[in-house]
């Protein structure tokens, strides 16, 4: 388990700015702060909103963002959304995937890259759409698109999940 | 209700914010603007952004830098603009890290735009070798309300939006217009919802104004999970405050005392930017207790969602700000009556909202003059998918799809020809290439089949499979569906089955039947425009393309080959289904 990890949790939790705090937006800001959702959230959340952890359970079940064991180092998004599958969307996919050595979406062995496909990424006159670790790139061709892939996959050295 | 005493605030933040726009536009330094909106930063926008910072101090050269949001001209992003004291605005498209150099040399210490590299001007005064923008055909046929912004002001700095008329239309309500005549005036302009249904703003608020219920809520939907539609977004990256302040004017109309701008988790532009304006408005007075000295408070904040497309159905959003899970309620009752945390509520989208504050300020007739027939003022187009200019247009409506595609979008691009264009978002289902006759009403694409919706247009070219594509929108549709109803809950996944049956070139006879079948229970049988209009994509496609459909399954073959490459779709289907 990682070090500090309820601490780390209860400020997630506690400090968060807006006025209305509810189960979801405690998940979410756990999810901000580690990249996924561990037991130990979900119990110190229903203490918080004096819920269960069924009703806890229940919400972080629902969204697909919510992800319950520690991420990979990084991360590969990739559009599937209409406008990115007529710019190729397809053929990204499995360029990625194909760089990383994955048949599908999910995390790699070696816990260096997760990819996900997204239903959108909302840069559609930049179709086809990619995001790494967050950041947007448009028109991509799945040549360039595996040589991102490859490049994310080789920058990951480490896998320690404390983000330090 | 009383009017309330003149207030005399509003006058001092105004005259401060013009001071500070005069400083900004007309003082002794350049201003660059580089647009960093989402289809900015997917340019690489960022990249350009940190090489002009080091090229300034590089060169030892002094200017402003601001980040806006979105032009509209998203084909020529990353873009950036430069306007020197006083003078035109001169636009740089598809810049390169490489040129930052020359272009900042050339154009503010020798005075001498880049004329090769320049994309146009606006401003009053011509620049020499450089086109109008306004010319170019992104642009010609624009009528910007709520888009007046966008790209022009740095969404950070809400002097700039008050320096630029913000809050005009607030403080006219306020000081002059009693609640009814805002709701007169409102309904009177002919609004009607942006998020899809069109339904009639004023009506809309109408009922809420209606509950003398002491707490009662605004919503501003900005979950947009439409794949193809990007203006809810654009907006808020590109000028949240004309969101602010129309929210203000609406709780003003109906009384309404709490609210809550709702945008996706990760969508991070939007949301900090949506931030920093409410944060900025109640650092001045503008949201809060007492609003500019008068008896009206209102407070607002931003609330997240997690990833779910239904989440944007008006129930579901209220459940999703609760903390739920993101499912819609029965109706009646109706949010007016019963909405979020179980008071009236009234929802509205983005793009309703933000052209208020111009609607009050130039009154209901002036919006009512533009459009056509019913649907008065303008359309607020993303145009993506095989077309020649991409981005995002506002533009009167009554124009014809034909002339946006053409006229607008430049046509298709690389001498290919147009198959078929998808409009409203994945439930709007397709219009093949004849039928784009129609004009921008909601009725008239409504009364051919199609929707209108939020705005989103896709337009494919003849290489795009159509079958592949519906397979793809069904994908969509049942990875999204929330589980709540089980006839899209089970429809969605036996509708999928069927869908990569055939695009497998491996149907069964009987198929297209089974599918007009399992989507006539799912329309019947579901609590929410997903599941209503969720078959909408496959009937459509088999209405335009009934030959390409026999081809796959009678045939089995696909004209464009796309039926023999690897095909994907999520495999984390959501846990409820």
């Amino acid at each position: 388990m990682i070090d500090g990890l309820k601490e780390r949790i209860a400020n997630a939790v506690q400090n968060q700015s807006q006025p209305t705090v509810t189960i979801l937006s405690s998940l979410l800001a756990v999810e901000d702060e580690l990249g996924y959702i561990p037991k130990e959230a979900i119990e110190q959340v229903s203490d918080l909103m004096s819920a269960t952890v069924n009703d806890v359970w229940a919400v972080a079940s629902f969204y697909p963002n919510f992800r319950f064991d520690p991420p990979c180092d990084h991360q590969i998004e990739i559009c599937w959304g209409p406008s990115c599958h007529i710019k190729g969307a397809m053929g990204l996919i499995e360029a990625v995937l194909d760089g990383v050595n994955l048949t599908e979406e999910g995390d790699t062995p070696d816990g260096k890259v997760t990819v996900r496909y997204n239903t959108c990424l909302g840069a559609c006159a930049q179709a086809p759409v990619i995001s790494i670790d967050h950041n947007l790139i448009g028109g991509l061709s799945p040549l360039q698109a595996k040589q991102r892939s490859v490049e994310t996959m080789e920058s990951a050295t480490t896998h320690d999940m404390d983000g330090s | 209700m009383t009017i309330p005493a003149v207030t005399t605030n509003f006058s001092a933040i105004t005259k401060d914010a013009t001071a500070h726009w005069q400083n900004i536009t007309a003082g002794t330094k350049a201003w660059i603007r580089i647009g960093t909106a989402l289809c900015g930063k997917a340019a690489g926008g960022d990249d350009v952004l940190a090489s002009v910072q080091a090229s300034l101090s590089n060169n030892g050269i002094e200017a402003l830098v601001s980040e806006v949001g979105c032009l509209g001209l998203c084909f020529a992003e990353p873009l950036l603009d430069i306007q020197m004291p006083g003078g035109s605005r001169v636009f740089y498209g598809n810049v390169k890290s490489e040129d930052i150099d020359t272009i900042l040399n050339s154009h503010i210490v020798s005075g001498v735009p880049v004329i090769d590299k320049a994309l146009g001007y606006l401003g009053e005064d011509p620049v020499d070798g450089i086109p109008n923008l306004d010319d170019h055909p992104m642009r010609a046929m624009s009528e910007r309300i709520a888009l007046r912004n966008a790209g022009v002001i740095d969404p950070y700095d809400i002097n700039q939006y008050i320096a630029n008329g913000g809050y005009q239309g607030l403080n006219k309500v306020l000081t002059e217009m009693t609640t009814q005549e805002v709701l007169d005036e409102v309904t009177g302009s002919g609004l009607r919802g942006r998020g899809g249904a069109a339904f009639s703003t004023g009506t809309k608020w109408g009922f809420l104004a209606g509950s003398g219920a002491p707490v009662k809520y605004i919503l501003c939907n900005c979950e947009e999970g439409d794949p193809g539609a990007f203006n809810d977004k654009g907006i808020l990256e590109s000028d949240p405050s004309t969101v602010v302040e129309g929210i203000l004017i609406a709780a003003y109309a109906t009384g309404a005392s709490n609210g809550y701008i709702f945008i996706r988790h990760g969508h991070d532009g939007p949301i900090d930017r949506a931030r920093a304006a409410v944060s900025e408005a109640y650092r001045l007075g503008l949201l809060g207790d007492n609003i500019l000295g008068t008896d009206f408070s209102f407070h607002l904040e931003v609330a997240l969602t997690g990833d779910s497309y239904v989440s944007g159905e008006e129930t579901a959003l209220m459940e999703a700000i609760e903390g739920s899970r993101a499912m819609p309620r029965y109706r009646p009752p109706f949010p007016a009556q019963v909405g979020v945390f179980g008071k009236p509520t009234n929802i509205n989208n983005v793009k309703t909202m933000a052209y208020v504050p111009e609607i009050v300020s130039k009154g209901g007739e002036w919006f009512s003059g533009i459009g056509h027939d019913r649907s008065t003022g303008t359309a607020i187009l993303c145009l993506s998918g095989n077309l020649k200019y991409t981005g995002m247009v506002e533009v009167p409506m009554g124009l014809t799809l034909r002339q946006v595609i053409y006229d607008i979008a430049g046509g298709i691009p690389n001498n290919k020809s147009l198959k078929f264009v998808q409009t409203g978002g994945p439930l709007g289902g397709v219009l093949g290439a004849d039928n784009i006759d129609l004009v921008l009403d909601f009725e008239v694409f409504r009364e051919a089949g199609a929707i209108l919706g939020s705005g989103g247009i896709i337009a494919a070219d003849e290489d795009v499979c159509i079958v592949d594509l519906t397979r793809a929108l069904i994908a969509f549709c049942q990875y999204e569906s929330c589980g709540k109803c089980f006839p899209c809950r089970m429809g969605m996944s036996h509708l999928l089955e069927v869908l990569e049956r055939i695009c497998s070139l491996k149907s069964e006879p009987g198929d297209l039947d089974l599918m007009r079948n399992i989507g006539g229970n799912i329309q019947a049988g579901s609590l929410c425009g997903h599941g209503q209009l969720g078959f909408n994509p496959v009937s459509s496609a088999i209405k335009y393309f009934g030959e390409e459909f026999d081809a796959h399954m009678v045939d089995h073959q696909c004209g464009t080959g796309t039926c023999l490459r690897p095909k994907y779709s999520p495999s984390l289907t959501r846990r409820s289904n």
